[in-house]
């Protein structure tokens, strides 16, 4: 296949991006893609650069040089953007409205087509139904967590990009969210992840990027050792501490 | 290279001064008001230069936005604290004029007032900046907010006139203007007020470049 | 149109969410209220200069109370981090703030529109105020104009930053002064009983290029403010 066949294959690339706060450089010509159908799973210290690096790709903010592309096209693109989801460290919902009210709010943002069908099927599939109207304030911390997934995966994005997911849920969010995640791979969908719960997520990634004082220290498929022990890529290519 | 220029524009601009202050200190006094009318001198210019200051500082920070090159973030802050201390001595010539002549410290007059309002605006500017810690984030809301009062000061100017013009007081200056004999001494000193200003944006803004690569240097050895 | 639906979107989900908490719009009716009552302390309704005064009297009131509604407008977005949710959905920038702004041009009116009255009684003005009433709205629907495009949008600039209910006061209020000023003169003047023509028209073209400017300005520019 030819370069340009290759990189529009690829749903999300990262071309040598580099962030700049003033003049110090948080992230140092980061070259990355992911496939469709794939999960990379971006690991590294606190401080490496993975959450500013998941915000670039997810268009929060703009690289000092570089590009993203998903799909071939800008992140901040409109169309873009109705491919994209995200879940960050915040739940993203608002707590004075309902789940029920949350849901049909992203699906209106996100124009699909009937918001209410969509809103009561992600209810039902991250098992909110029973409470679609309580307020989000009044929910408990694993409830508030799979209405963050429901809103992240109601418009069926193509691409998702999570900043570690799997930090403080609770054990049916992490069930719920690992059997979307599976589904949606098996799907073709593109997951990018960042974590710091290696097990759970080296279970699901399919390649595996090590981020090391804001550059890319290693990038490849996700072997088996690394799955038997999370603390092999560190050990091999990681700093010693 | 550049150094040498600052040195030269330096005593150009002291020389011109010194050379403005002997003259004008050899002028006949004014008919109605003494020899305090020739605070006018330093008055004026000063409010002329401090409106460059802001035309220059809107440059600066349109050029950053386009090009993210911090350069023209140095000298958009550079510019705007030239440019506030030069409309401070404004207002403060402005006041030592209405005390001398007046009695009081200060007068509601257009311009007086617009001057004041203008020097708040662009001390929101410096404040915004104080406010926010991240080099990049700073250098961008306080480029967006410089546009913004940029926008602001010929609408500020007009309807502080507009008010005035309803409402009228006694004109600053007696109703006096600077007499046409001496307009070639104003601009003489207008051209030592810019020079100075240049020769003080310059300063700040070589300042301004070290504390930048300080800062990143500091946080590339904090963080390593 | 995408636009002007998702304008709306945002709109009413912030009017939904301050509808039910009423957080900031208590406190803004509270502090006008406050503020009216120490007015009347310190000017005494009899007199005829306190109908002179009485256009700067009602936009201070207005001014200060609705900065605690502006102030709520990106704030509310913070936790749980709503804000990135916002970014991230495929509405622009332009969409987002012009639905928050017209959030809270209904919020800020609305404590003005129960103001006015209480002012009126308190200052002795019912007649004249009523008597004038819809030239009075007009100023006050394009002064609260005025108030909100800023107050939006240096919202959003200060949504992030050390000291944000401060700074918001100390950005907004100088860049208000020629839209108050005319909404106070315009105000002052009417209540006196003069019509709003002659010298009153100008303030009012000031007034609706100011809005129409500031308005533009915030559209060109938001995205950079949110986005950087």
């Amino acid at each position: 296949m030819s370069a340009v066949a290759t990189e529009r294959a690829s749903a999300v690339v990262i071309e040598g991006v580099w962030k700049f706060y003033g003049d110090f450089p948080a992230l140092r010509d980061i070259q990355l893609a992911a496939d469709p159908g794939s999960c990379l799973a971006l690991i590294g210290r606190n401080g490496a650069g993975k959450t500013t690096l998941l915000r670039i790709v997810a268009g929060f903010s703009r690289p000092g040089r570089g590009k993203i592309k998903i799909f071939g096209a800008e992140p901040r693109e409109a169309e873009t953007r109705r491919k994209m989801g995200f879940i960050g460290h915040g739940i993203s919902v608002y707590d004075e409205l309902s789940a029920f009210e949350n849901l049909k709010l992203f699906a209106r943002l996100y124009g699909l087509v009937d918001p209410r069908k969509s809103a009561l099927e992600w209810l039902e599939r991250t098992g909110l139904e029973r409470v679609r109207d309580g307020l989000v304030r009044e929910f408990s911390r694993g409830m508030r967590q799979r209405l963050a997934v429901a809103r992240a995966f109601l418009h069926e994005p193509s691409v998702l990009l999570l900043d570690e997911p799997f930090t403080a849920l609770d054990d049916r969010a992490i069930a719920v969210l690992q059997r979307l995640l599976r589904e949606a791979l098996a799907a073709g969908k593109t997951i990018v992840m960042s974590t710091h719960q290696l097990r759970e997520a080296l279970e699901l990634a399919s390649h595996v990027a090590l981020l090391n004082r804001g550059q890319v220290a290693f990038h490849g498929p996700c072997t088996p050792e690394m799955v038997a022990d999370p603390g092999y890529v560190y050990a091999r290519y990681g700093e010693s501490s | 290279m550049r150094d040498k220029i600052v040195y030269v524009l330096g005593a150009a601009a002291i020389l011109l001064l010194a050379r403005d202050i002997n003259v004008i200190a050899g002028l006949p006094q004014e008919a109605n008001q003494g020899a305090i009318f020739k605070i006018i001198f330093f008055h004026v210019p000063m409010a002329i230069t401090a409106m460059l200051c802001s035309f220059v500082a809107l440059v600066g920070s349109v050029l950053f936005l386009i090009t993210r090159n911090f350069k023209y973030d140095a000298l958009a802050v550079s510019v705007t604290e030239v440019g506030l201390a030069l409309l401070l001595g404004n207002l403060v010539t402005g006041s030592i004029w209405a005390r001398v002549i007046w009695g009081i410290w200060w007068t509601w007059d257009a311009r007086l007032t617009s001057a004041l309002v203008c020097w708040l605006l662009y001390a929101g500017y410096l404040m915004l900046r104080r406010a926010i810690e991240e080099p990049t984030q700073r250098a961008t809301f306080a480029a967006v907010f410089s546009i913004f009062a940029f926008i602001d000061v010929p609408i500020v100017i007009f309807s502080i006139k507009w008010w005035r013009t309803q409402h009228p007081q006694p004109v600053f200056w007696g109703g006096g203007s600077i007499p046409a004999d001496w307009y070639a001494l104003a601009g003489w000193n207008l051209l030592a007020m810019v020079l100075f200003g240049v020769v003080l944006t310059a300063v700040r803004f070589s300042q301004e470049e070290s504390q930048r690569e300080i800062d990143s240097l500091r946080r590339m050895a904090h963080a390593f | 149109m995408n636009f002007a639906r998702n304008v709306l979107v945002i709109a009413v989900k912030d009017l939904r969410a301050e509808i039910r908490t009423k957080e900031a719009i208590n406190a803004s009716f509270a502090f006008a209220l406050v503020i009216l009552l120490l007015f009347s302390f310190a000017f005494d309704p009899e007199a005829e200069t306190t109908r002179e005064i009485s256009g700067g009297l009602l936009w201070i009131v207005f001014a200060f109370a609705g900065t605690l509604v502006l102030n709520r407008s990106f704030a509310r977005e913070l936790p749980n981090d709503c804000l990135d949710a916002l970014i991230a959905a495929p509405i622009s920038g332009a969409a987002l703030y012009l639905g928050k702004a017209l959030a809270n041009y209904v919020l800020v009116l609305a404590m003005e529109l129960v103001s006015l009255p209480v002012f009126a009684i308190f200052n002795n003005v019912t007649r004249p105020v009523s008597q004038q009433i819809w030239p009075i709205l007009l100023v006050i629907a394009l002064g609260t104009w005025g108030l909100t495009v800023i107050g939006t949008i240096f919202s959003a600039l200060t949504v992030n930053i050390r000291l944000r209910e401060v700074m918001l006061p100390m950005l907004t209020y100088p860049i208000l002064v020629p839209a108050l000023m005319g909404a106070m003169l315009m105000t002052s003047s009417l209540v006196m009983g003069k019509p709003l023509a002659g010298d009153n028209l100008t303030w009012l073209k000031m007034l609706v290029g100011f809005d129409l400017i500031y308005t533009a300005a915030s559209l060109a520019l938001v995205e950079i403010v949110l986005v950087g």
